[in-house]
């Protein structure tokens, strides 16, 4: 058992607490450098797409996990990203600008959509968001003269200062400086009083209220930053698969990609990374696991019975998502004999109606 | 026009069937249930079944797939949805969805159902009356009057029986009415067992109009505007919620350019959202800390 004795401001809010952290992170940071010299070609596609997918997660996490409110539409987000960035590459703006105008246009709708955040909690949030997705979707689909309508785009491969981002490794490499990028944006976002006025916003709107903090500043900005993070995961989507179209940003997406933060775990960003590994890896173990079924008992619906059932399971029997489970195992061996089951034991709200109050 | 209006009417009925089913689950346990649209698909699969399959006449078939989709209801909530019970309301929303997913894959996975797309027979299938110069198809008056019946039925359940006026005060407060003595988890398990079954019946109201496949429970996306629109807690709202979407699809299906027909519902929905986002029928909110 690790105790910090802290003695100073900038040591409560520095980025790594203590030396294992700095070791661990390193040699995670190695592991993934070296990757495209030690892995297959496939494991390398797999993990771009886990880098695309934990740059949302982090976006998500900021919104859902530290501002407590709910989003069902991001992927109108990630449609509004990938769009932009076909668009403006299509016209030959090189890629710097053009990704920074897919965070920046993707953060202007997402304060669109913040708006009604400012009057409506819970699931009416989440049903205004519904309907922002299926809307956003519409409009992609019947502005054809812009995105293609069904038709879809096409997209070349990055062209960063006249270097052709081609080969797989490139691209990773241009996906894990933008995740890492991400991330550290988010953790620094995270120890600012801006941060911490997000986490007042989800814990008690009233009491954050009560200590100064604007809400509609703060609840606006949360979804700026989270829609901006989500243009930029949708730029790097859109080149990755090559090809868009408004099919690639359902509803089901959206639901997916909340999904990430659910299984990774709400309120760490951690589990950002975790959830969408786990969401890449799921469909992989699936058509793996079909290959060994007899085969009228390998339908398409596998997949969806799969998955279902393990978001399910993941709430009723770990609420707190991969990341917890790490930080109960580890607490365990920390304290080795003195571990109790009760330690993480979330407390029963009963509700109360929010209609009649 | 008034053709126009009774069939945006007649599917404003079966939205309000679905809206109903959130209202119900809503009214008495402050979730949402996001699985309804899917278990409005289960329903009208164990009607195409009994009808189709074993040859039974329409009644047996309603009240067949009625039945056994109040137990499915009941089993959803006893296994799925009580150890949950007292949790924050999104983490209920989420189980909800994940059973939605469960649902949709295992019809594809039953013999006999998959992913194909089948036809309920009906008695009053192609028959038609003419009054004056309007043409009303049988199918879309009989899917209006039974709506109308059924919500007559459900808004006395509610306003009238000891066990209505249980759900509600369910509702308000948990704590509360496990004071006053309220069987909290036998009337959630109940209200779950009866939405479901109103969830089926809208499933085989809607059957004819867009047959039978595993992914016509997507129609309950189309019910939340609805549910909103009226105002979640209120069965009247979830109705005159459905016939307002309904009529608003039908219309704009005709008015406007193409498309604006299935975002119709979303734009109206974000429009009463913004301007009262109680709905229509909606409690007004009075916040105390």
């Amino acid at each position: 058992m690790r105790f910090i004795f802290k003695t100073s401001y900038e040591q409560d809010i520095r980025l790594f607490k203590h030396g294992g952290q700095v070791f661990w992170y390193a040699l995670l940071a190695l592991l993934l450098v070296s990757a495209p010299w030690w892995t297959s070609e496939y494991v390398m596609s797999q993990l771009q797409f886990i880098l695309i997918y934990a740059i949302v997660g982090f976006g998500l996490m900021m919104l859902v996990g530290f501002t407590g409110q709910i989003s069902l539409g991001h992927a109108a987000f990630l449609a509004v990203g990938a769009y932009t960035e076909a668009l403006m590459q299509a016209a030959g703006v090189p890629f710097v600008v053009s990704i920074s105008c897919s965070a920046l246009f993707a953060g202007v709708v997402g304060i669109i959509v913040g708006l009604p955040a400012l009057r409506l909690k819970g699931i009416y949030l989440a049903i205004a968001t519904i309907a922002f997705n299926v809307i956003i979707e519409e409009i992609v689909t019947r502005w054809d003269s812009l995105t293609g309508g069904n038709s879809g785009k096409h997209l070349k491969a990055i062209d960063l200062f006249g270097w052709k981002m081609e080969s797989d490794g490139q691209f990773f490499a241009v996906c894990l400086v933008l995740a890492v990028l991400a991330c550290l944006a988010c953790v620094n976002l995270l120890r600012s009083p801006t941060g911490r006025a997000f986490v007042a916003i989800r814990d008690s709107e009233i009491s954050a209220s009560c200590m100064g903090v604007n809400l509609a500043w703060y609840k606006t900005l949360a979804f700026a930053f989270s829609a901006a993070l989500t243009g930029v995961a949708g730029a790097l989507y859109a080149h990755k698969v090559s090809f868009i179209s408004p099919e690639q940003f359902t509803l089901l997406v959206s639901i997916e990609l909340v999904t990430i933060v659910i299984l990774g775990g709400v309120g760490f960003l951690h589990g950002a990374v975790l959830g969408s590994a786990f969401l890449i890896v799921l469909p992989q173990l699936i058509s793996i696991a079909k290959d060994y079924l007899p085969a009228g008992l390998a339908p398409s619906g596998l997949q969806a019975v799969v998955f279902g059932s393990v978001l399910v399971a993941f709430i009723i029997f770990e609420p707190l998502g991969l990341y917890g489970r790490w930080l109960k195992v580890r607490t365990w061996f920390e304290l080795f004999p003195f571990y109790r089951r009760g330690m993480f034991r979330r407390q029963r709200t009963y509700t109360k109606s929010e209609r009649l109050r | 026009m008034l053709q126009l209006l009774l069939a945006g009417t007649a599917q404003g009925c079966v939205y309000a069937l679905v809206a109903l089913g959130f209202v119900l689950i809503y009214k008495a346990t402050e979730t949402v249930n996001f699985a309804q649209g899917d278990l409005m698909m289960l329903g009208a699969f164990f009607a195409f079944t009994a009808s189709v399959a074993l040859g039974w006449p329409y009644w047996a078939t309603i009240v067949f797939a009625l039945a056994v989709m109040a137990v499915v209801g009941m089993a959803v909530e006893r296994i799925v949805l009580r150890p949950v019970l007292g949790y924050p309301q999104f983490t209920v929303v989420m189980i909800t969805i994940g059973v939605g997913y469960v649902m949709r894959g295992i019809v594809t996975m039953v013999p006999g159902w998959g992913t194909d797309t089948y036809q309920i027979r009906t008695p009053f299938a192609d028959e038609v009356w003419k009054l004056g110069g309007l043409v009303v198809p049988v199918q879309q008056a009989a899917v209006i009057v039974m709506t109308m019946a059924l919500c007559a039925v459900l808004y006395l359940f509610f306003s009238r029986t000891r066990i209505g006026i249980a759900m509600q005060a369910t509702s308000q407060n948990q704590l509360a009415a496990y004071y006053m003595g309220i069987p909290v988890r036998r009337v959630n398990n109940l209200i779950w067992g009866i939405s479901a079954a109103v969830a089926a019946f809208a499933g085989i109201l809607l059957a004819p109009v867009t047959f039978v496949h595993s992914n016509m429970g997507f129609i309950g996306l189309k019910a939340f505007p609805a549910a909103v629109v009226g105002g979640f807690g209120s069965v009247p709202g979830a109705v005159v919620g459905g016939l307002i979407i309904g009529l608003v699809e039908a219309l704009a299906g005709f008015y406007l350019p193409e498309g604006w027909k299935d975002i119709a519902a979303y734009v109206v929905v974000l429009a009463v959202l913004l301007v009262k986002p109680s709905g229509i029928f909606g409690e007004t909110i009075r916040k105390k800390v």
